[in-house]
Order: structure tokens, then C-alpha cells, then sequence
């Protein structure tokens, strides 16, 4: 499914990544964890095609598709969805009319038409069921005045509406109560299956129990210097990251 | 002849014919004299220093309408805000059209400004307010003031709500070959009561109309006053709109303008308090194309204590439109705890589009809260890619921010219809296709 290979971007003039390989494949969970500044959110932001990041060396491949050269929106019409560690808050748009407009951005780019209203309104009732969203909560302002667990659930909420092929989960559980993080995690599972992928990004283990993954991945100075299994979050929650600096 | 002689002159073989109150044509006589001596602003006048009236006064303007014009009611249906349960009170060429207006004297009087310059049982109404707020020295209030004549005259009594919007219109029919117009409203709401007034000027064809508007709106004590200015008019229409508020302790009145067209329009907003707790909302969306311009210069004249004043313009300017925000604050030395804000935030989308913001704060108070902003900028780029990474097109996205920071300011209209109709307007002319709202 996803496939990066010797991925080094700087931002700014300034090294990020140096050298990143990776490979998902569909119906796993990956998680990516280090320290704060390992690149973590870097590496996330460069596989959604955030414009402020240049990739210098390597590529990511998506289902055997090269990204390179391709705008945000055209990642996300390949089925690339960014939960955002800051999601942004756009006063003015209501959170339904935001998921509308990109519902329909999103069948443009594959040649369907518009979804129609009951039919949006139907999926919009079951999914924020799920997430345990109050309706009044759909017809505000997108993010604006949202508490750090509603901005978190509703990026979730906007990944279940667009059924990503691949899901990256950037520090989605930083501000989030437990019982906020059971909810979250409910979501993610529920979305989770055989023909997609969820690449969780953490700093903390806490998130894993929750989000089961298949493999984890440590992350320090823009490189992975060491992968395993779940096993390996325990050791890091365990041991901290002082000893992977070392590998390094 | 000059125009500004042609006025002049008109006015004196006009004045004859005209059956006023002694009072009116006093009043008339002083504001001819003043605008004999200053003429038309210039840019050499400090306030108007970014909007020039040259070109469009540098033109032959037919002062009133050599025939009746009449208009069908499905010509311009669309430009109601309800068909029905409005009071409407319509003029074609400036003269009242009975066929399509819906007056009343049931309660509250929504009614004519010739009824009220002329009736007797008005005059005490009329000595009271009429002119007593708009400025006895600026040129142009005073040229309508000479010319006063017909337009909107509206008095609640006490403890009256308006149970209907007004709604005040102003067509031109494009009958004359060009026309300028000289409506003078006089809003006069009495103690504890209530109304909401929309106010809009429409020409119906391509042709050179400018007008020239005087407003005097009195909100008594605790009475609520709103008023929406709606100028989407023809690229061929101008308007200059001066428009004065008193208010009396613990009212609140809020003035909203989308200037969403027309060619040149200035905007003149005063407001004036006589007690304290006094709330003075002034809100301004205007979104710009082509070679429009839009002025608005508004003051509030904080002269008691505890008072507030809120004032949110945003601006969204494209191709080679101009737009000017001269906002003023004068916050007096008795006028303690004063609390004013200010914010003035714009958009252009174009390289050739200007706009000019001039914030002028003047407090000899030292207990206030005053605030000022003033953001002329791009894109905020992180909120685009937020959009983008949702799979929304970059042209998309960027219209979706341009409507989202517009439709911002729509949060304080109370009348549900005219912001559904103004969210509309705002979003055709953004190109964001919003299909329904949950």
C-alpha cells in the first residue's frame, strides 16, 4: 500500500528526514514513535504534501503510484487522509458543509456526482453516532472554540466520512481524556480493515492500547533506527528514549 | 453649465412649487448656502482623500423624472426580501410608487417624508428630529437637505415592536437617459421599542444614476434598532449613503452594509449617544470585482460614560477594485468606561486590487478599553493546506476561506431570510457551491 524509500526533505534549508524507508501493507497499523523533533509530524505532513516541506532525496509510493510532484488534494483523491496533531479552525464553514464540500471534491476527482443530501445525511448520522458527536456539534464553525478532544474526534470523524485507503494519525491522542481516547479508538477500529492502512504517529504508548499495532517504529533524527512489534512500545513506555539515541 | 450650477439653480425654481413646513424650507435655504460655498468634496479633503467624486460629478444628471415611470411587480419581485409581510415602502425615480409599497399609520407610522414635511399633525415630529442630527456643514448631507423632499419617514411609538421588517427601496427604472437622486429618510423609535429596517438601492438598467442619501434614525431609551444596508446595485449605479444615529441610554443599534456592487459607493456612519450604556453594533461585508469602489468612513462619538461600540468590516477585493475604511473612534474626557473596539480585516486576491484603512482613535478618557485591528493580507497557507489535505481543490479551497472569512460577520443578522439570502449572495459571487445547511 505504502512504500517510502530513502525519503530525506528539509524545511527551511534544514535537514528533517534523512533517510526513511517504510513499507505498509494494506490491513496493518503501523505505528511511528520518538521523541519530540524526531520528524514524526514532518514526515507526516511530507507524505500529505504539505508545500512548505522539500523533498530532497527518495519517494513515496502509494499502491505502486510515485507521489512526487502531486498536490494535497491529489494525495487525498488517491485516498491519503492527514488526522492533523493542530487541526486549523475555519470560522465560518460549519462542519457539515466542510465534509459536503470535500465529500463531493473527493467523487469529483473519480468522476461521480454530487452525493445526494439523504443519502450524505444517512452516513453523517451513523458516523457521528459512532464517534459519539452531538448534531448540534455539525453545525458549528469547523474547530473553532473546540475543545482539544472535540478537534481530535472530529478529525476522526472526517476520516470515517471519507474512507481513506490510508489513514495517518498525527498525535491524535495528545489532549485527550481516556475516556476521549476509548472513543477515538473505537473509530479508528471500526474503520480499520483489509483494504485499508492507519499509520499512527505518537509520542506516548498510551494510544497503542487502544489502537492495536501490527508493527512499530522508532524514529530519532529523521531516521528509523529501529522497528518490531507491539512489544516494542511497551519497552519504550518502559525505558523511555534515552537508549534508542544511543542506537542511533 | 456645471452640474454643481445646475443644482443650484434648480433648487431656486424648484423651491417655489414646493408646500413645506416654515421650519423645512429654513432648513432647506441654510443647506443650499453651505453647499454654494463648499461645492462637492475633493481630495483635498482629508476624509475623502482615497474616494474621488470628480468623474462622477463631472456629468449631466437629470434631477427628477420627466414621466412617471411604472414598474410590473414581477420585474423586480427579486429584489423583496418577502413578498409579503414586509411594511415596503418604494420609490421608482424617487417618487413614492403606491402600487408596490405596503404602508401603515396602524400603531406605527411607515410612511412618506413628503406626508410628514407637509401634514400638520407631523410638525411637531418633524421640528423635533428632522435635521437635527445630520451635519449642517458637510457639502453633500447638505445638498440633500436642500433637496429634502420625499422618502422613508418611520416613527414607533412607545413600547412598540415592529412586528414586520421594513423594508425601504429605491429603483431606478433607466427611463432617464441618467438621474441623481436625493432620498432623505427620517426613522424616529420611540422608548422600548423595536424595529428592523433593510434599505436598498436597485437601477433596473445600465444607466448612469447616482444617489445621494440622508438618514437620521433616533433610538430612544431602551430601544433596539437594526438596520441592513444591502448595495448589490448595476456597475452603473453610485451611491453616496450618510447616514446618522443617535441613541439614548441602554439602547442598542446595530447597522449592517454588504456592499456586495455597484460602481462607487461611500459610506457615511455616525453615531451620536445622549445617555450611558449604550450599545453602537457597526458591521460591514464588502466583496469587490472589476473597477469598483467602496468607501466606508464610520464614526462613533463616545460622549458618556459606560457605553460600548463594536465595529467588524471585512473586505475581499479582486481585479482592480478599491476599497477605503476610515473608522473613527473619539472617545470624550467624561466618557469613562468607555469600552470600543474596532477591527477592519481584508483580503485582496488580485495584484492591481488596493485597499486603504485608516483607523483614528481620538481618547482623552483614561478609563477605556479600545481596541483597533487593522489586517491587510493573503491566504492564511495553513488553513489552505488543512483544506487541500481534505481533498478540496486549491481554487475551491481558497474560495471556501474567502466565503468562510466573509460570512463571519453574518453571525449578528437577526432577520433568518436575509441572511440565508445574503450567505447566498456572498457565496455565488465566491463561486462556493453550498448546497443546504443542516
Amino acid at each position: 500500500m505504502l512504500t517510502i524509500e530513502n525519503l530525506h526533505a528539509k524545511v527551511e534549508g534544514r535537514p528533517i528526514l534523512n533517510g526513511i524507508d517504510l513499507h505498509v501493507k494494506a490491513g496493518e497499523v503501523h505505528a511511528i514513535m520518538g521523541p519530540n523533533g524526531s520528524g514524526k509530524s514532518t514526515l507526516s505532513s511530507v507524505i500529505a504534501g504539505n508545500e512548505d516541506y522539500d523533498v530532497t532525496q527518495g519517494k513515496i509510493l502509494l499502491k505502486g503510484k510515485d507521489l512526487s510532484g502531486l498536490d494535497p488534494e491529489e494525495r487525498a483523491h488517491l485516498g491519503i487522509f492527514l488526522s492533523f496533531q493542530y487541526p486549523v479552525e475555519i470560522p465560518g464553514v460549519t462542519v457539515t458543509n466542510f465534509i459536503k464540500t470535500a465529500i463531493n471534491a473527493n467523487r469529483k476527482a473519480q468522476g461521480l456526482s454530487d452525493l445526494g443530501a439523504s443519502e450524505l445525511l444517512k452516513k453523517i448520522r451513523e458516523k457521528s453516532t459512532l464517534l459519539d458527536i452531538d448534531s448540534k456539534f455539525l453545525s458549528r464553525s469547523l474547530n473553532e472554540g473546540f475543545s482539544g478532544g472535540e478537534k481530535k474526534r472530529n478529525e476522526i470523524f472526517q476520516m470515517a466520512m471519507l474512507e481513506p485507503t490510508l489513514a495517518i494519525l498525527d498525535e491524535t491522542d495528545s489532549g485527550l481524556d481516556i475516556d476521549a481516547l476509548k472513543i477515538v479508538a473505537n473509530g479508528v477500529n471500526k474503520f480499520k480493515a483489509k483494504k485499508n492502512a492507519v499509520v499512527v504517529i505518537t509520542h506516548y504508548q498510551r494510544l497503542l492500547e487502544y489502537i492495536v499495532p501490527d508493527f512499530v517504529h522508532v524514529l530519532f533524527g529523521g531516521k528509523i533506527v529501529k522497528s518490531g512489534t507491539k512489544e516494542l512500545a511497551h519497552e519504550l513506555e518502559a525505558k523511555g528514549y534515552d537508549w534508542i539515541k544511543e542506537l542511533a | 453649465m456645471e452640474f454643481k450650477e445646475k443644482l443650484i439653480s434648480s433648487y431656486l425654481a424648484f423651491e417655489e412649487d414646493l408646500d413645506l413646513l416654515d421650519s423645512v424650507h429654513q432648513n432647506r435655504a441654510k443647506a443650499l448656502k453651505v453647499f454654494e460655498k463648499k461645492g462637492f468634496p475633493s481630495k483635498k479633503d482629508e476624509s475623502w482623500k482615497y474616494t474621488s467624486l470628480r468623474a462622477l460629478v463631472n456629468f449631466d444628471y437629470a434631477l427628477f423624472p420627466r414621466s412617471e415611470a411604472s414598474i410590473e411587480l414581477k420585474e423586480v419581485k427579486k429584489y423583496f426580501l418577502y413578498d409579503t409581510d414586509t411594511y415596503k415602502v418604494i420609490f421608482i425615480d424617487g417618487v413614492y410608487s403606491p402600487f408596490l409599497s405596503n404602508t401603515t399609520h396602524d400603531g406605527l407610522d411607515v410612511c412618506l417624508m413628503s406626508a410628514a414635511l407637509t401634514k400638520p399633525k407631523y410638525r411637531n415630529l418633524i421640528n423635533t428630529y428632522f435635521n437635527k442630527i445630520a451635519s449642517l456643514e458637510e457639502s453633500l448631507t447638505a445638498l440633500n437637505t436642500s433637496y429634502t423632499k420625499e422618502g422613508a419617514f418611520i416613527y414607533i411609538p412607545k413600547k412598540t415592536v415592529a412586528e414586520k421588517p421594513i423594508e425601504i427601496i429605491h429603483f431606478a427604472s433607466g427611463k432617464e437617459h441618467s438621474l441623481w437622486l436625493q432620498p432623505r429618510n427620517l426613522i424616529v423609535v420611540d422608548k422600548n421599542s423595536q424595529v428592523q429596517i433593510i434599505e436598498r438601492h436597485q437601477s433596473l438598467k445600465d444607466h448612469p444614476v447616482v444617489t445621494n442619501s440622508v438618514t437620521e434614525v433616533y433610538a430612544h431609551e431602551e430601544a433596539f434598532v437594526d438596520y441592513y444596508k444591502l448595495q448589490n446595485d448595476l456597475t452603473s449605479a453610485s451611491l453616496i449613503d450618510n447616514t446618522y444615529i443617535q441613541q439614548a441610554k441602554n439602547s442598542h443599534a446595530s447597522v449592517h452594509t454588504f456592499s456586495l456592487g455597484g460602481k462607487l459607493v461611500r459610506n457615511n456612519l455616525r453615531y451620536y449617544h445622549t445617555g450611558q450604556h449604550i450599545l453602537s453594533t457597526l458591521k460591514g461585508v464588502t466583496i469587490l470585482e472589476g473597477r469598483q469602489h467602496v468607501d466606508h468612513s464610520t464614526m462613533v462619538h463616545h460622549s458618556h460614560p459606560n457605553c460600548e461600540s463594536h465595529q467588524d468590516y471585512k473586505g475581499i477585493f479582486s481585479e482592480r477594485s478599491e476599497g477605503v475604511f476610515n473608522g473613527q473612534i473619539l472617545v470624550e474626557k467624561i466618557a469613562q468606561k468607555t469600552n470600543a473596539f474596532q477591527q477592519n480585516n481584508n483580503v485582496l486576491l488580485d495584484d492591481k486590487a488596493t485597499v486603504n484603512s485608516k483607523p483614528q482613535l481620538e481618547i482623552y478618557a483614561d478609563d477605556v478599553k479600545c481596541s483597533h485591528g487593522c489586517t491587510i493580507g493573503q491566504m492564511d497557507e495553513e488553513a489552505l493546506f488543512y483544506l487541500r489535505s481534505r481533498g478540496i481543490p486549491k481554487k475551491e479551497a481558497k474560495a471556501l476561506m474567502t466565503y468562510a472569512f466573509a460570512n463571519n460577520v453574518l453571525e449578528s443578522v437577526k432577520l433568518p431570510s436575509l441572511k440565508k439570502r445574503i450567505n447566498g449572495q456572498i457565496a455565488r459571487k465566491l463561486g462556493v457551491n453550498l448546497g443546504f445547511e443542516l
